[in-house]
């Protein structure tokens, strides 16, 4: 409503000052109002009268995106300071996580995290972190952000590190006395890192 | 729920000539009921309470403050710890009713305020902004009627006695309304190298998807209505990110935050989630577009039909476009016939179909199969199998069968 009311004002500013045309441009970068012809490329058929930008929404403070800004890459972008250890993993791992995922992480009920021998029959179907999971950061993220399921989001940093610490041990792909941060984690490769394909469905007949 | 607390059975809260006659109406075995909601309706009816009354002989009920749904349909979704299924064979058309879409979330429902909403885009941008729902509500708005559909949405049974609800009940389809995601990638600058982003939800999973930076230029919504009202808390209220055609698990409800990057993010659910062994020790990841399915609905297990005149009766769809054809078969497969497309038949979306057929009473075996318009023809079971190394798992979209008895009990049967 108030952009298109925007609009039609500079039009008929530019129809009734058609000989100040410098003007108008100067007053339509002034208030950010580009019209969007000049952009057909981005553009379809029924946003051919848009502007480029509305200005609505307000700028993004630095202070407020660090707060929400809670992800993790597989390059370790992301990760905080601090680190943790396998003996705290452990113990935090039977206080707060047992219970769902078993006192070794492989009883459940709920997903089961560590594996053992993945050559046994029906080892094909088991997703743990072990022979499933293609990034260890994966590990520090999700834990950060969504367990444990009844106290998301409750553990520090230090924790994180410390259960990612011991899950990473507990499949094997940690030393005991290994101590996990933002330089250590991301240099973990995972087993299954080199099983992951992307997308290959075309788009046609073809089954797969 | 705070409509289903608090019922105070009343006699009416019109004026007070219409109460005479509604004290009338409530002895006629009509109960008026307020909620806190100030919703009055129909309730606790029965076909043996309703008995031989004569509605013509007595007052209705008064217009109210919300429509109801009759007491004599009791629709319902059938639900788990983690979803919660849409009743298919119970459905006509190609719109499920809201309250009946189905449901899957990683960490329960939030309760989110719409005063204090906001949507937060920044990373590879040129100005990180907040947008907040009333702002999104001002930019241009667009609207689509679209399926959504889980990637893990297939269920067999070995008795057959399993209804559609189960066997792929995690599909609906709504109108869905909002803003363009492409008209707030303009408004923020997105950098022309920015190839994905990141969707993040403000539920207690804080639910996160990689999604290509493409699907955002190209026809995703930030949408905030379904079905013409607000969108429902189980489908993301008060915003959510619809992207048409892709599996439901990126829709990410609860929409809070978007990050542009130059890389997925190798979220939980993109890896070790929504990913599916095909064969040869791979894994396949991104698989976005759900490919395309068909279900007969009608007749369907708990169904029992009689030989005679039969309307088969189902449902397609295709995430790479339009469903362009759906074929039935009444003899288990050896031939197969056209159906009829209900219009209109849309991009991306579920339409209905339709078959007459007479039953001789002899036991056979009905089902579908749809072609869309990228020549992709619904597999059967085994093909789907063969193709990817013997495993099963997620975007698992088989032909359905159903095997009619003698006695007109109607059975699911593998393909």
């Amino acid at each position: 409503m108030s952009w298109l009311k925007a609009r039609s004002m500079q039009e008929s500013t530019i129809k009734f000052i058609s000989s100040a045309l410098v003007v108008v441009a100067v007053s339509l970068t002034a208030t950010g109002l580009k019209i969007s012809r000049q952009h057909p490329r981005m553009l379809s058929a029924d946003t051919l009268s848009q502007p480029a930008q509305f200005g609505f929404g307000r700028p993004a403070t630095a202070a407020e995106i660090a707060i929400l800004d809670i992800d993790v890459r597989p390059d370790g972008k992301g990760l905080p300071g601090g680190e943790g250890n396998v003996a705290d993993g452990k113990a935090i791992f039977q206080q707060k996580c047992a219970s769902c995922h078993g006192i070794t992480g492989t009883e459940g009920p709920n997903d089961r995290l560590v594996v053992g021998d993945t050559t046994k029959g029906g080892a094909r179907r088991i997703k743990a972190i072990g022979n499933y999971w293609p990034y260890a950061t994966t590990v520090f993220d999700y834990i950060r952000r969504a367990m444990p399921f009844n106290q998301p989001g409750s553990l520090t940093d230090e924790e994180v590190y410390s259960l990612t610490a011991y899950l990473l041990n507990a499949n094997g792909l940690l030393a005991e006395n290994a101590r996990l941060n933002a330089k250590t984690l991301p240099q973990i490769k995972m087993p299954a890192r080199d099983r992951f394909v992307p997308d290959d469905r075309k788009d046609g007949p073809e089954i797969r | 729920m705070q409509q289903s607390n608090d019922r105070k059975p009343v006699v009416s809260s019109a004026k007070i000539s219409r109460r005479n006659l509604l004290a009338g109406a409530a002895a006629a075995s009509i109960v008026l009921v307020q909620t806190a909601s100030g919703k009055a309706f129909q309730a606790a009816l029965t076909a043996s309470e309703l008995g031989s009354e004569d509605p013509t002989k007595v007052p209705g009920v008064p217009p109210g403050t919300l429509g109801t749904r009759s007491p004599f349909e009791k629709p319902t979704k059938t639900p788990s710890d983690t979803s919660s299924r849409t009743p298919l064979q119970d459905l006509h058309g190609m719109i499920t009713p809201s309250d009946l879409h189905y449901e899957r979330h990683h960490g329960g429902v939030p309760a989110i305020d719409p005063a204090k909403y906001e949507l937060v885009i920044h990373g590879m941008v040129e100005k990180p902004m907040v947008f907040t729902l009333a702002d999104l509500k001002r930019f241009p708005s667009v609207s689509r009627i679209a399926f959504l559909e889980c990637s893990g949405n297939y269920r067999g049974s070995s008795d057959g006695k399993i209804r559609p609800q189960e066997i792929c009940g995690l599909t609906s389809q709504s109108e869905w309304t909002g803003v363009a995601l492409s008209t707030l990638f303009r408004e923020v600058g997105v950098s022309p190298k920015a190839t994905w982003f990141l969707a993040e939800g403000g539920d207690a999973a804080v639910m996160t998807r990689s999604v290509p930076a493409h699907k955002g230029w190209d026809d995703a919504i930030i949408a905030y209505a379904q079905n013409g009202e607000a969108i429902r808390p189980e489908q993301g209220y008060p915003v959510r990110l619809f992207l048409p055609g892709w599996e439901g698990n990126a829709n990410v409800k609860w929409l809070r935050r978007i990050e542009l990057a130059d890389a997925p993010f190798m979220t939980r659910e993109e890896t070790s989630k929504y990913t599916e062994a095909v064969g040869g020790g791979k894994i396949r990841q991104f698989s976005f577009t759900m490919d395309a399915r068909s279900i007969i609905t009608y007749p369907a297990y708990p169904a029992k039909v009689e030989k005679g005149w039969i309307e088969i009766r189902g449902i397609a769809w295709s995430g790479r476009g339009k469903v362009t054809r759906v074929e039935v078969s009444t003899d288990a497969g050896k031939t197969w016939q056209h159906a009829a497309l209900q219009q209109p038949v849309l991009d991306k979306a579920i339409t209905t179909f339709r078959y007459l057929w007479n039953w001789d009473g002899t036991p056979t075996e009905i089902m579908s199969r749809t072609v869309d318009e990228t020549g992709y023809v619904q597999p059967f079971l085994k093909q789907l199998l063969a193709a990817r190394g013997g495993n099963m798992g997620y975007h698992f979209n088989p032909v359905t069968a159903w095997y009619l008895q003698r006695d007109g009990l109607v059975l699911f049967r593998g393909t």
